[in-house]
């Protein structure tokens, strides 16, 4: 399946570049994210949790960040293994450009299932996935806009206050 | 004919008491001494590169007794395919080796390659998680077509392509249905998709199995339509052992439709284990393993073109078909799509030239093979939705056209211009008794109502013939069957005049134990309460070929036959000594052995307990005992016919069509049991229409299987079908096998995807959709819908 969608983040593009390729931003971005380690250069390793239709599993798997051009795009993708639950990979091409408001973030996320999750979720599949895009992007969008100014921010994304702090750091 | 059942008689089936009540002894009921339990480790990838497989973590989890992957398994043989197929070019088809388990890589989601054996279930399952296998996903092959085109994305990379052959069928007769075809006034083309199926018999495959260390003989208890060709192939073939020493047990058996016809690797496999930890093991299939690892059915793309006289008349046929055969071949798989499927395209019709051409093509999917009808299924529904085209396009009726080609009875024997004989049949009278039953006049009537209700009706027809009976080894051996396709049964009359008759078909729903019974006792004039039918056991049978292609009757029915025939022989032979008179002279009749023409006479159970008690025979010239064994051997296939009405109902908002009615008139040649020719036809038309309506296989560009639950893949239920109307009253004997019957099992399954197709484009058609000209199966709401809306 295959998805685009923007959003239009309150930061310089020079701020969102810098949290799209830190580890921890990217922990606190990705839904069910129980550890993140690693660096832009030699990629990331990730264990997520999530519930799929019926299957729940524990995602081990690697984060990788390539084509990357400065202050303009790159491409995330991932791959997670979930034992006898079967295997998830995709990936997003991110590109960013700067707008009236702060940065123009667009995305084109693709996502493929394989083992049981293909077998048993591949009806759910492409909402599933959307939801995971929209999730990681309305998280992302509040990590680096910060505490919110306005009502409607980050209501249904919180993140925790720990990392909120560090993230109000990082944009200051 | 005896008081509790004989031939023609709809005895109830003895064995639905114990089915019923809980106390059938299915595989998993079966428990031995220490037993421990496999669980398989399969692929999430559809085509992987194995690079290594890290069991050392697996090993030393809590239960595991031992873990084998596709290394332990690189001395054995492959699993074979049963039938050798030429290409047209005369080269043999490819044959890549299918091992145990996977070696080197994995070619389908669902690939087994490593089997992991403890104490429990679930700790070889938990082990089996733990198992850290390092596989390269490579580009999978999933379309046909690109898999023929692409010859740098290979199945089997040592096979050079992923076409397994390219069959023609018959090559001499091309050049003749070219030209026929340049020079036709008409001519009727349609592409179509045979859709890919799934099994789902209600009993998943099983496995349990056993070895004395003492003797050195293996037992295994498994799933099997026939377990005499599974100890064939595990001890000839795959693990290289003598015959004697391996015992092959198939107990009760639910449900089969051609997936148990075959050897798996699992069976090998666990065979295998119990030798390495001398302790019985036994696995049992999750259904998400049956989904992935059962083979799968049918799986045509085909062409078809119909050339034919401005008035109808067939002149010529040729198609052109993609046959999937999966992963790796299945034991049936290359007979499949040729011999039981281009050898019936003439169908029931005088078509004078026929030409079929078959590509059989490897893809990361499921093996496919035979599944109820096999092939026969693939070329009626060509056949009948091309007529049904050809029909339309010329302004013709259906039943019209039909009439108009269909072979006569004068006409018999016939022989095909695809290579067989058929030898008797009177396709008018079936066509008359669904008329009839049908009530194809009234059609009218009720299409109106249904309009009424804002309703589309529509009415299908389908005239099929099938080539069952499997099968004549004399003939099948030219084809290039590697086994023959006889039957065996051994009669033995028990001292006290009952009977145990061991037979070499299998019954796994079919009701054997009551048929053979009642055609028993018919022949012997005894109650059929007396008479016990075994079956499933290597060791208890003498040999059989098991049951598929409708072949239990015709052909294990007939050994039977030929056995009883040879106990009233032998009887006579006791009779004349016991009664002073010349063997001439004894007459048997209704469970009575008499001299002709006195009053003179033994029972049955006289003669019995002499055999067994002969203290005055003349021993040079009278063996004693009473159990007699024959082999049967068909001179010919069966051709069993009918004809078929569908009217649906198709809501054209919602694009759901409603099975209104359903017409089954067929000529099965003599009926043992006609309730349970009933029930047969019951099935294979509800299986019939799931692969219509509803069933539908589907694998995304990456191979993984998205139809892999009943969440998914959806399954015929009690409201999806109507009340069937059936009819087995047009008979025309089979002349060649001593009970005229032709077989019913496949019959239903046959017979009624093309009759549905062509109710709905009739429903369509007369509603005003005139563009939808064809629908692929399965015609669910969105497909019917979009139809409608996409003019």
């Amino acid at each position: 399946m295959q998805l685009s969608d923007q959003r239009d983040i309150k930061a310089d593009v020079a701020t969102v570049w810098a949290a799209i390729l830190d580890a921890d931003v990217l922990k606190a971005c990705v839904p069910g994210c129980e550890s993140m380690t690693g660096n832009p250069t030699d990629g990331f390793e990730a264990v997520v949790v999530q519930k799929v239709g019926p299957v729940k599993a524990r995602f081990t798997g690697a984060v990788t960040l390539s084509d990357m051009i400065e202050h303009q795009s790159l491409r995330i993708s991932g791959e997670g293994k979930g034992g006898p639950a079967g295997f998830a990979k995709g990936g997003a091409n991110v590109t960013l450009a700067p707008s009236d408001t702060g940065t123009l973030l667009s995305y084109e996320v693709e996502a493929n299932v394989g083992g049981k999750l293909a077998q048993l979720g591949s009806r759910i599949i492409d909402g599933f996935a959307k939801k995971m895009a929209d999730e990681f992007f309305t998280r992302f969008q509040a990590a680096v806009e910060g505490p919110p100014d306005t009502e409607d921010v980050a209501e249904d994304a919180p993140i925790d206050e720990k990392k909120k702090s560090w993230l109000k750091r990082l944009v200051s | 004919m005896p008081k509790d059942g004989g031939i023609g008689e709809s005895t109830k089936r003895r064995e639905d008491i114990r089915f019923l009540t809980g106390k059938g002894r299915y595989t998993d009921d079966i428990n031995l001494r220490g037993q421990a339990f496999a669980c398989f480790l399969r692929s999430e990838v559809a085509n992987g590169r194995i690079n290594s497989i890290d069991t050392s973590a697996a090993m030393s989890m809590p239960g595991v007794l031992t873990i084998l992957t596709g290394d332990d398994f690189t001395g054995m043989g492959g699993n074979p395919a049963g039938w050798l197929i030429n290409s047209r070019n005369g080269e043999p088809m490819k044959e890549p080796k299918r091992p145990v388990l996977a070696h080197g890589k994995v070619r389908h989601v669902g690939d087994a390659y490593a089997m992991v054996v403890a104490e429990t279930y679930g700790q070889a399952r938990d082990a089996a998680a733990a198992i850290e296998a390092d596989i390269t996903e490579l580009p999978a092959v999933v379309d046909m077509a690109k898999a023929l085109a692409d010859s740098t994305n290979l199945v089997h990379d040592e096979i050079g392509t992923n076409q397994c052959f390219d069959w023609g069928w018959i090559e001499d007769n091309r050049a003749a249905v070219d030209e026929a075809f340049k020079n036709a006034p008409h001519v009727t083309t349609l592409e179509l998709v045979n859709n890919r199926l799934i099994p789902n018999a209600m009993e998943p495959r099983a496995s349990l199995a056993d070895y004395d260390a003492g003797t050195g003989d293996y037992k295994l208890y498994t799933t099997s339509q026939n377990p005499h060709l599974h100890r064939l192939l595990i001890a000839a073939f795959v693990m290289g052992m003598p015959e004697n020493k391996l015992t092959v047990i198939a107990p009760d058996v639910g449900g089969g439709f051609g997936s148990k016809i075959y050897h798996y690797g699992e069976e090998a496999a666990v065979l295998a284990a119990a030798k390495a930890i001398n302790r019985p093991v036994k696995w049992v299939a999750e259904r998400s393993e049956s989904f992935l690892s059962d083979a799968h059915g049918r799986d045509h793309v085909t062409k078809i073109e119909l050339a034919t006289t401005k008035d109808g008349e067939f002149l010529a046929l040729r198609t052109e078909t993609l046959a999937n055969v999966g992963a790796y071949l299945s034991n049936f798989s290359t007979a499949t799509p040729t011999f039981l499927h281009g050898t019936l395209m003439a169908g029931p019709y005088k078509t004078p030239l026929v030409y079929v051409n078959v590509k059989t093509v490897f893809t990361n999917t499921a093996p496919v093979d035979a599944y109820r009808g096999a092939g026969r299924p693939e070329a009626t529904f060509s056949i009948e939705r091309v007529v049904d085209k050809c029909a339309r396009e010329l302004g013709i009726d259906q039943a019209e056209i039909r009439r108009k080609n269909l072979l006569t009875p004068d006409q018999f024997p016939y022989t095909t211009p695809v290579g067989l004989v058929y030898d008797t049949g009177n396709y008018q009278a079936t066509m008359d008794k669904m008329t009839e039953l049908a009530d194809l006049a009234g059609f009218e009537k009720r299409r109106a109502a249904s309009a009424k209700n804002g309703k589309l009706r529509g009415l299908g027809l389908s005239t099929w013939i099938e080539a069952c009976g499997i099968a004549p080894s004399n003939l099948v051996g030219v084809l290039g069957a590697r086994v023959g396709l006889f039957d065996a049964a051994t009669v033995r009359v028990n001292a006290t005049g009952n009977i145990s008759v061991m037979t070499g078909a299998h019954s796994h729903g079919q009701g054997h134990e009551t048929v053979f019974a009642q055609i028993v006792a018919e022949q012997l004039g005894i109650p059929a309460s007396s008479v016990e039918i075994v079956h499933g056991d290597t060791s208890k049978i003498p040999f059989g070929m098991g049951s598929y292609g409708s072949r239990s009757l015709a052909v294990a029915g007939s050994a039977m036959t030929k056995a009883v025939d040879k106990i009233i022989a032998k009887g006579k032979k006791i009779a004349a000594h016991m009664l002073e008179a010349s063997e001439q002279d004894i007459e048997f009749k209704d469970g009575s052995f008499s001299v002709a023409g006195t009053d003179k006479a033994k029972t049955f159970g006289e003669i019995a307990f002499s055999a067994y008690v002969p203290h005055n025979y003349p021993l040079e010239t009278l063996e004693p005992g009473l159990e007699e064994t024959a082999f049967y051997d068909p001179a010919n296939f069966t051709y069993p016919a009918g004809a078929y009405a569908c009217e649906v109902e198709v809501d054209p908002d919602t694009g759901k069509v409603e099975i209104t009615a359903f017409t089954c008139a067929d000529d099965f040649g003599n009926v043992m049991n006609p309730m349970i020719v009933d029930g047969q036809v019951h099935g294979g038309v509800g299986q019939g229409i799931g692969q219509a309506l509803l069933e539908s296989t589907s694998y995304d560009e990456n191979g993984q299987l998205l139809t892999g639950s009943y969440m998914d893949y959806a399954m015929p239920r009690a409201d999806d079908v109507p009340f069937y109307t059936v009819d087995h009253s047009c008979i025309t004997p089979c002349t060649h096998n001593p009970l005229g019957v032709k077989g019913c099992g496949e019959a239903g399954a046959i017979g009624s995807p093309p009759a549905v197709i062509n109710a709905v484009i009739d429903a369509l058609q007369r509603g005003g959709h005139t563009h939808v000209k064809h629908i692929d199966m399965p015609a669910s709401p969105a497909r019917v819908w979009a139809a409608i809306n996409n003019a």
